[in-house]
């Protein structure tokens, strides 16, 4: 799966709730971040667990302000985000 | 400790036991295999790793810039891995005087174990993992560690295949210092990030 995304990009990740196991945590879910790395290239942990590995695919750095994560500036926090867990804002 | 009772059913302990009788009934390990890497672990994994790989990030400004550029390829040169398996990516990032990193599994305990030995249980409790993304100067007040006001706390969050390792500030006043004095100046929560060194 080629990149889309590319360092300096916004993103967001996505919301909807992704009915079983996942490696995206709920607090960044919704929330916009901004791409500071790519990381490597791998399989979706959500689909390996349900047997299905499909393709590998980029694993970006993002980076979100915690303003934007819990409403009060002063940190950043900085997450692995698999491209299918993206969308852009 | 009193309450604490590792012969109750649902008890972490008990379930490990439970766990390691149907591996080994089922022929994946032998107890002995098990000992044999319970008795290397302490040997070959422990903070003694990271504290020799910053002191001669700190010694060595060439070695520093490869270890930030490709951490796995750095530390290979002083004989260490990160381990966890090809897809496992080291990625060392360095304080400055603006930004002080803190690392944190959100997600489960992820933890560079070949490097640092086995984590802290402070490291794997639901009050840290669950706190230091969202209020990371208050944990870090906890342990007693108060960053200045300017600069910028960054939380790694270890949730996919990347384990960090943090590379502190050298301090002030060790400049006469050897490889091997520096080293003894790190410690396991300056690596981490939940201290200065």
């Amino acid at each position: 799966m080629p990149e889309i995304c590319r360092i300096g990009d916004r993103v967001r990740a996505q919301a909807r709730d992704r009915g079983g196991h996942t490696r995206l945590p709920r607090y960044v879910r919704g929330h916009e971040g901004t791409i500071v790395a790519v990381h490597c290239s791998s399989l979706l942990p959500d689909r390996v667990v349900a047997g299905d590995a499909g393709d590998r695919e980029p694993v970006y750095a993002v980076r979100f302000d915690s303003a934007e994560l819990w409403g009060v500036p002063g940190h950043t926090v900085t997450i692995e985000l698999w491209q299918s867990y993206l969308e852009l804002p | 400790m009193s309450h604490v009772h590792t012969d109750e059913p649902d008890s972490p302990a008990h379930r490990g036991r439970v766990l390691e009788r149907l591996l080994e009934e089922a022929g994946v390990v032998t107890g002995a295999e098990l000992d044999a890497f319970l008795d290397r672990l302490p040997a070959t994994s422990s903070p003694a790793n990271g504290a020799r790989i910053v002191a001669r990030a700190w010694s060595d400004d060439e070695f520093r810039q490869r270890l930030l550029d490709d951490g796995a390829a750095a530390i290979a040169e002083l004989g260490y891995s990160v381990g966890g398996g090809p897809a496992v990516v080291l990625r060392v990032v360095e304080n400055t005087e603006q930004v002080h990193n803190v690392v944190v599994c959100t997600l489960c305990s992820c933890y560079p174990l070949a490097l640092l030995g086995p984590s802290p249980s402070w490291y794997k409790s639901d009050a840290y993992r669950a706190r230091v993304v969202r209020d990371p100067r208050g944990v870090l007040a906890e342990f007693g560690y108060f960053p200045n006001e300017h600069v910028t706390i960054n939380v790694l969050d270890a949730n996919a295949e990347t384990r960090y390792l943090v590379l502190p500030r050298r301090p002030a006043g060790t400049d006469g210092l050897s490889e091997e004095g520096l080293a003894k100046l790190v410690t396991r929560r300056g690596l981490i990030g939940t201290a200065a060194v």
